[in-house]
């Protein structure tokens, strides 16, 4: 392109401006319609499940749901406690004691999101039939990783433990899934 | 920087998209006295590719099933994020799209655009022109307001005055009248047609390109009246862009429904079909040539022949001349057959029997005819015979630069209540949160006995300013029906993310209980009505103890002017001190109604501040922008001469 002969740094300054205002202008405008992907603002408030503790008898586990995901509620045998309890850590993968796991003074009840860290697969071991691996926690069927009582994975290919998610003891027999995420839940 | 150079030069010699692009947007000659009114060309592409976009991220929420699909489209204005946005620049954009293909049209009719060689670019328009209109049409129906759905009854019904018309219309709807199965195919064609608009958008480039643009003057462009597109006219066409982005985001922000009709606001209903049914602006020309001729089936074919003449434009019109500019006559022809389509739109704005006293008693339908009339005169009489008798003004051999703007204007009928002060009314208003809380407060004591408030969640009232804690004490006084673990219905506690329940269970116990009439849902109701909040307002202060004499009220029925037919079954809802406003300030009947007017206008539109902070700031860009534009292209075409 040839220049004008007068000023073409001043010209330059303007292209370069209005290039650039435009170029800010259309990456806003793509942002509402990627951000309209996003969960909307109801599914953002679906946050909370309540859970009544008293039906779930020792030794055994129900799958609640909370944000469309299955919750694994487990009310743990003190033998299972004592087990998670004596693992040395370096024997774990994602090494996390048991203690911050739960809640203090709730320790039989173990509250974990039931999905496999792995690829997402729901592991085995919630109901009584189903088989708890080796370390009597969870049992992934898709690739074999295997949990142990406190939901920490003891054998790969999952690399995290079982996530833990937000809940608040309403009493000692009622908790509240989700409740500390969201503000106006 | 050779790498990407041979990169280029390595794809170019095996797929040469670069030399494409080269000659069709760099160096495409392209005349050099073209006038503003060939910027809507390229904005009619730009608005179609934003028209696209946005309908592919709307459609990902929609639900095309007539249960549901109402409800989906406020489910988009109220929950998707940025969901309200992207619906009211659809929607506004199909009247966007509109007018700049009928500004784009016009041009052409003016400046003789479809002559030879370019009649197969004039024709492949038209037939851009109607799957538009038929998208346009799919489009509006998909809301499954009371619009869309007695637009879509009418429109296809038209089908029934050919053979087998009856078959013919059964097999559009799939059923016996308008239902799911029509909805989800228009759905799925109104997501179908645009992309055979890109097609012929695509044939329409290539037959321009084939002979490049015609100009002003209508004469052949010589070699050297041609400039290279870019950067003259990418120029011109951005700064057309910005002046495209102002008038758009006025209307998305500031004046959403400007375009719509409230009855859109009300949910489909088969039973009833509303007062005063019109299609959309842009049909009204073709709709008053419908009405126009008192017979079924020529009325029929007069609508579909106002667009199919166009096809033949190009051998109607046998003048040797393009330009209106030198053709005395033709010129004024054309401004009269524009003034005649804007008179045709106006017709088909009012009822049938509309009078217009301020012409001496003029009747709408002697008004139509005397439009429609000359609508076809202009195709089959004026521009053939002024094609052979006219005698045009000498053609100049070199260009001259021309300016000259005009818009269109659209007269609508509305009977306006006296309009009252709201805070939230003009560009920059907002709720006032106290009459906001009053309001809700006196919908809860009042109105919530008969009414529902269905699109409303309990945790949307945070932004009538209310606390999580309050909003849990709001819910919980409301029940849910479900079902306990024994399958057998039961009641919960209402929460926050449930919707605010009705009084009744269903639309039948609703009728039991109010003497046949169903209290409508009030979510939307401030943009449901003609007039809106005002209408709301006049209607609750509007009752009348004693109705005039020539009034015979039905029983338990009250009078109340405001109100169509002047009877209404609600009875007067408010007196004084009906609630007790915690800070002291006096319940009367007034502020009560304001008050819950104003809470109802943000139930109906609870996005409207965000609306309004982002409008501004969207127009502070486009001023900026255009400006800006405006420089660069003073800059660029300093060397044009």
């Amino acid at each position: 392109m040839t220049d004008a002969p007068s000023s073409p740094t001043r010209r330059d300054f303007l292209m370069l401006t209005t290039g650039a205002v435009g170029a800010a202008g259309a990456a806003c405008f793509a942002w509402p319609f990627l951000d309209s992907m996003n969960p909307a603002a109801d599914v953002l408030a679906q946050s909370t499940v309540d859970v009544d503790l008293a039906a779930i008898p020792e030794g055994q586990a129900i799958t609640v749901v909370w944000r469309g995901k299955p919750v694994f509620v487990r009310h743990r045998t003190v033998a299972e406690i004592e087990e998670a309890r004596k693992t040395p850590l370096s024997n774990l993968i994602d090494p996390e004691s048991d203690q911050a796991r739960v809640k203090e003074k709730h320790e039989p009840w173990l509250i974990v999101v039931g999905i496999c860290t792995h690829l997402g697969c729901i592991p085995t071991g919630n109901k009584a039939m189903e088989s708890r691996g080796q370390y009597g926690g969870w049992a992934c069927p898709c690739h074999g990783s295997l949990y142990d009582t406190s939901g920490r994975v003891r054998r790969g290919p999952a690399p995290l433990n079982l996530a833990v998610p937000p809940y608040i003891f309403l009493t000692d027999t009622v908790i509240r899934i989700g409740a500390e995420e969201k503000a106006h839940g | 920087m050779a790498k990407p150079g041979k990169l280029v030069e390595w794809i170019d010699s095996r797929l040469p998209v670069f030399t494409f692009l080269n000659k069709e947007l760099r160096n495409y000659p392209t005349p050099k006295n073209l006038n503003y009114f060939w910027n809507f060309g390229s904005l009619a592409g730009i608005t179609l590719v934003i028209m696209i976009v946005s309908g592919i991220f709307l459609a990902m929420h929609y639900d095309p099933n007539a249960d549901k699909a109402f409800d989906s489209v406020e489910y988009i204005m109220r929950n998707v994020n940025y969901g309200w946005f992207m619906r009211y620049l659809h929607a506004n954009g199909a009247s966007v799209f509109f007018i700049i293909v009928y500004i784009h049209m016009f041009r052409g009719l003016y400046y003789g655009s479809y002559k030879a060689p370019r009649e197969l670019l004039w024709i492949l328009g038209v037939v851009i022109l109607l799957l538009m209109m038929a998208t346009a049409f799919m489009g509006y129906v998909l809301p499954w307001g009371q619009m869309s759905y007695w637009g879509a009854t009418v429109i296809t019904n038209l089908f029934s005055v050919f053979p087998f018309g009856d078959d013919i219309v059964q097999w559009l709807w799939g059923g016996f009248s308008v239902d799911s199965p029509t909805l989800n195919r228009f759905f799925v064609l109104h997501y179908l047609f645009p992309f055979l608009i890109v097609g012929v958008v695509g044939l329409h480039l290539i037959a321009l390109h084939q002979h490049g643009s015609n100009n002003p003057l209508g004469i052949e462009a010589t070699k050297a009246d041609k400039i290279p597109f870019h950067p003259y006219y990418t120029a011109k066409d951005f700064f057309g862009l910005g002046i495209l982005g102002l008038v758009w985001s006025y209307f998305i922000f500031f004046d959403p429904n400007f375009f719509g009709e409230p009855d859109n606001y009300i949910p489909a209903n088969p039973l009833v079909t509303p007062a005063h049914i019109v299609p959309e602006w842009y049909f009204l020309p073709f709709y008053a040539i419908l009405r126009s001729i008192p017979n079924k089936l020529f009325g029929v074919i007069a609508m579909f022949g106002a667009v199919g003449i166009l096809f033949f434009l190009p051998w109607l019109d046998r003048s040797p001349v393009r330009s209106a500019r030198f053709r005395p006559i033709f010129k004024w022809v054309f401004w009269t057959f524009i003034i005649d389509c804007f008179i045709l739109g106006i017709v088909g704005a009012h009822t049938p029997d509309h009078i217009y006293v301020k012409l001496g008693g003029l009747s709408n339908q002697l008004l139509g005819q005397l439009t429609t009339a000359y609508y076809f005169a202009f195709f089959f009489a004026l521009v053939p015979l002024l094609g052979r008798f006219e005698k045009p003004r000498a053609l100049p051999t070199s260009f001259c630069i021309l300016l000259a703007l005009s818009g269109p204007l659209y007269a609508t009928e509305a009977s306006t209540p006296p309009s009252e002060n709201w805070s939230f009314q003009g560009s920059t208003g907002t709720f006032d949160r106290t009459d906001l809380q009053h309001g809700f407060q006196v919908f809860q004591n009042v109105c919530s006995t008969c009414h529902s408030l269905h699109q409303l969640r309990f945790r949307d009232l945070a932004g009538l300013g209310y606390s999580p804690e309050e909003i849990k004490a709001i819910a919980a006084d409301h029940k849910i029906p479900t079902l306990n673990d024994e399958g057998e219905p039961t009641e919960r506690l209402a929460l926050p993310t449930d919707s605010i329940p009705g009084p009744y269970k269903n639309e039948k116990a609703a009728r039991a209980a109010n003497n046949g009439a169903f209290p409508p849902d009030l979510s939307l109701i401030t943009k449901a009505r003609m007039g809106g909040a005002d209408y709301v307002y006049a209607l609750l202060t509007g009752y009348e103890q004693t109705p005039p004499r020539e009034v015979q009220l039905s029983l338990g029925m009250s009078y109340n002017p405001i109100f169509p037919g002047g009877q209404i079954a609600m009875l007067p809802p408010l007196s004084e001190g009906l609630v007790t406003y915690d800070d002291g300030s006096k319940p009367s009947v007034e502020n009560m109604a304001k008050d819950v007017v104003t809470f109802l206008a943000w139930a109906a539109e609870p996005e409207m501040e965000a609306r309004k902070r982002m409008g501004i700031r969207v127009l502070i860009y486009f001023l900026v922008f255009t400006a800006l534009m405006y420089f660069v292209m003073k800059v660029v075409w300093a060397r044009v001469r």
